[in-house]
């Protein structure tokens, strides 16, 4: 420490230079928080996905419905405790900018699939009792000030109704929590029956079924004896864990953790040469200085040191200033757009690794210039002066 | 003045210069007494620096020991030599070689960051050694802020800060006007006569050589340590 400010000094000797590599230093930190808090957003579904719970989905793509006939078929196979369903529905609220999902279920039978999502027994009963009345997640309530006992507006993007009308109402009989802090509310639910008695086709299908394997039952067996019963029928069926689903869901938008690392790739090593570069010259322009700090006394190691340090800071400086500005930003989309893109959240795990790359980079960019500065000569150097 | 301070026995210094070596020092013996004021004068490449480097324990000798203080540098490993260089020596250099990011204040901090002394220690031993050069006031300026004449009065305050006993100047007057120069030449002969440092000076300048307490001559390529005065 009591070297600090002498690395701190020399970091700052040419102040536009470093100046402007901590900014690329900065860019590169502040895209890494944002691109690892939009994977993580992808990412969430598998996380706070339950493994005895399983999800049925058509085999041929998730947006290929199921007959609402394999409710019971799926409720009596062996090993099922409990089975509910779910349907996108694709709606916006007011306006094409709030958009986030809204879900036709059975309000006692997904909420007992779903024991992590909160809200008091009268407000589910009444959600049950009301054809028209529909729940919604804390986020959403919040996002658009939406109380229980409003009448919501919900503009259809699929499922137009039998009267050709686009606009589903909705009683807001119940607002829900969720007790798991990485799981979302960014949803709304409502009754299927509504639903189902009102849009103008796909009538007597679901978009997959949800279920819970009752206790010591293998899920993978499970699964396996749900899927045999629908083989060869028109709707053929696949059952996975709900982390697979989460996981297979995400891909339709791409392999983001791929992208995500691609993009990162590049720009690491572009920050490496950019710092490499500054950290070269700045130990070539002092080399007489350098032979100074050996001529007093410090040891070959101690220069390593400080020219180590002085790279390191410059990476810490720039990434942690980076990684402010990511995390203020996803704080601010996560309240103002947390509807659209649930999940999104800058993990702890996420920052601590980004440090981690500063750290190694810092010393990746640094460790050449530094030994060049461990191994100089101090006779040649003061010669040279 | 009968303690020696550093001895040089057999000492000779041979560069590689290309295919050809260059004999630098030539079996060369000398001995320092403590509290001695020693100019060096002589040509360009007659040894006066590498002289110097080998008694600051900056480089080694090819052939023969050098003791100062009582440890041989020669047989010293490198981080050895910088160890000792931080506690026993101070260098002064023609161009003050001072650190123009730091502050007066701070350039002499500079050995004392190698000892296990706190900030405020630090920070009053430099003052105290800026105020025995006379710049106790310019301790917040940094060194483009300072004339050649404060600038080598900080780079002695650095040399002395770790009170080392032998002070090793090269040349610590070749940049400043004759008026400076007999002020820095001063103030060495004080902290040679009243703190009681050896010094050993480079110089070209006979004027110079006057403040010391005797020159040796340096010539013909290889050393020929005699006394002149």
């Amino acid at each position: 420490m009591k070297y600090f400010g002498l690395i701190w000094k020399n970091v700052w000797r040419k102040k536009i230079r470093t100046s402007l590599t901590m900014l690329s230093v900065l860019v590169a930190f502040l895209l890494f928080a944002l691109l690892s808090a939009i994977g993580y957003a992808f990412k969430s579904g598998e996380d706070v996905a339950d493994a005895e719970r399983l999800v049925v989905i058509n085999k041929i793509s998730l947006i290929n419905p199921l007959p609402m006939a394999y409710m019971n078929r799926i409720a009596a196979t062996e090993g099922v405790q409990a089975v509910s369903h779910a349907s996108w529905f694709g709606g916006y609220y007011q306006d094409q900018r709030n958009q986030f999902a809204q879900f036709p279920t059975d309000p006692y039978e997904y909420f007992s699939l779903y024991p992590e999502l909160k809200m008091p027994e009268e407000q589910l009963d009444a959600w049950a009792k009301n054809r028209q009345g529909a729940v919604i997640g804390r986020e959403i309530a919040e996002q658009y000030g939406i109380s229980i006992g409003d009448r919501i507006p919900i503009q259809a993007t699929i499922w137009t109704k039998a009267d050709g009308g686009r606009t589903w109402e909705f009683d807001v009989e119940g607002i829900f929590e969720t007790d798991d802090p990485r799981g979302s509310t960014a949803y709304m639910l409502f009754q299927y029956d509504y639903f189902e008695e009102a849009r103008a086709f796909g009538k007597g299908t679901v978009g997959w079924y949800v279920l819970r394997v009752e206790p010591g039952a293998d899920p993978v067996q499970v699964a396996n004896a749900i899927d045999m019963q629908f083989a060869n029928s028109p709707n053929e069926t696949e059952t996975s864990t709900e982390a697979a689903f989460a996981q297979s869901f995400a891909k339709q938008f791409g392999n983001i953790a791929l992208i995500v690392t691609l993009i990162m790739g590049a720009v690491f090593f572009t920050l490496l040469l950019v710092s490499g570069n500054t950290m070269s010259q700045s130990v070539r322009e002092r080399i007489s200085e350098l032979a100074v700090l050996k001529t007093l006394g410090f040891s070959d190691r101690s220069v390593l040191g400080v020219v180590l340090s002085e790279s390191i800071l410059i990476m810490l400086t720039g990434g942690l200033l980076g990684l402010g500005a990511g995390w203020l930003i996803v704080q601010g989309v996560s309240q103002s757009m947390g509807a659209f893109l649930p999940g999104i959240y800058l993990t702890p795990e996420a920052m601590l690794t980004a440090v981690g790359i500063m750290i190694a980079s810092g010393v990746i960019a640094g460790i050449f210039p530094a030994l060049k500065a461990m191994r100089l000569s101090i006779i040649d150097a003061l010669a040279r002066a | 003045m009968s303690d020696v301070l550093a001895t040089l026995s057999g000492v000779s210094k041979v560069y590689q210069k290309g295919k050809e070596k260059v004999e630098v020092l030539h079996n060369l013996d000398l001995e320092i007494p403590a509290g001695d004021f020693i100019a060096v004068m002589g040509p360009s490449g007659s040894g006066k620096t590498t002289l110097l480097n080998l008694l600051g324990g900056l480089d080694k000798p090819s052939a023969g020991t050098v003791e100062v203080g009582g440890s041989v540098l020669s047989s010293m490993s490198n981080s050895q030599l910088s160890h000792w260089r931080s506690t026993n020596v101070g260098f002064i250099f023609q161009f003050y070689n001072l650190l123009p990011v730091l502050t007066a204040q701070k350039n002499v901090e500079l050995p004392l960051l190698l000892t296990s002394f706190g900030s405020k220690e630090r920070a009053k031993r430099a003052a105290i050694a800026l105020d025995v050069v006379g710049l106790g006031d310019r301790a917040r300026h940094y060194p483009r802020e300072l004339s050649g004449g404060q600038e080598q009065r900080v780079a002695i305050a650095r040399a002395i800060v770790s009170d080392p006993a032998l002070l090793l100047c090269d040349e610590p007057t070749g940049d400043l006007d004759r008026e400076t120069a007999d002020e820095i030449l001063k103030l060495l002969q004080i902290l040679n006569r009243e703190h009681g440092k050896t010094i050993v000076m480079v110089t070209h300048d006979a004027q110079a050589a006057d403040y010391a307490n005797r020159t040796l001559h340096c010539d013909k390529g290889t050393l020929e340590a005699r006394e002149v005065a």
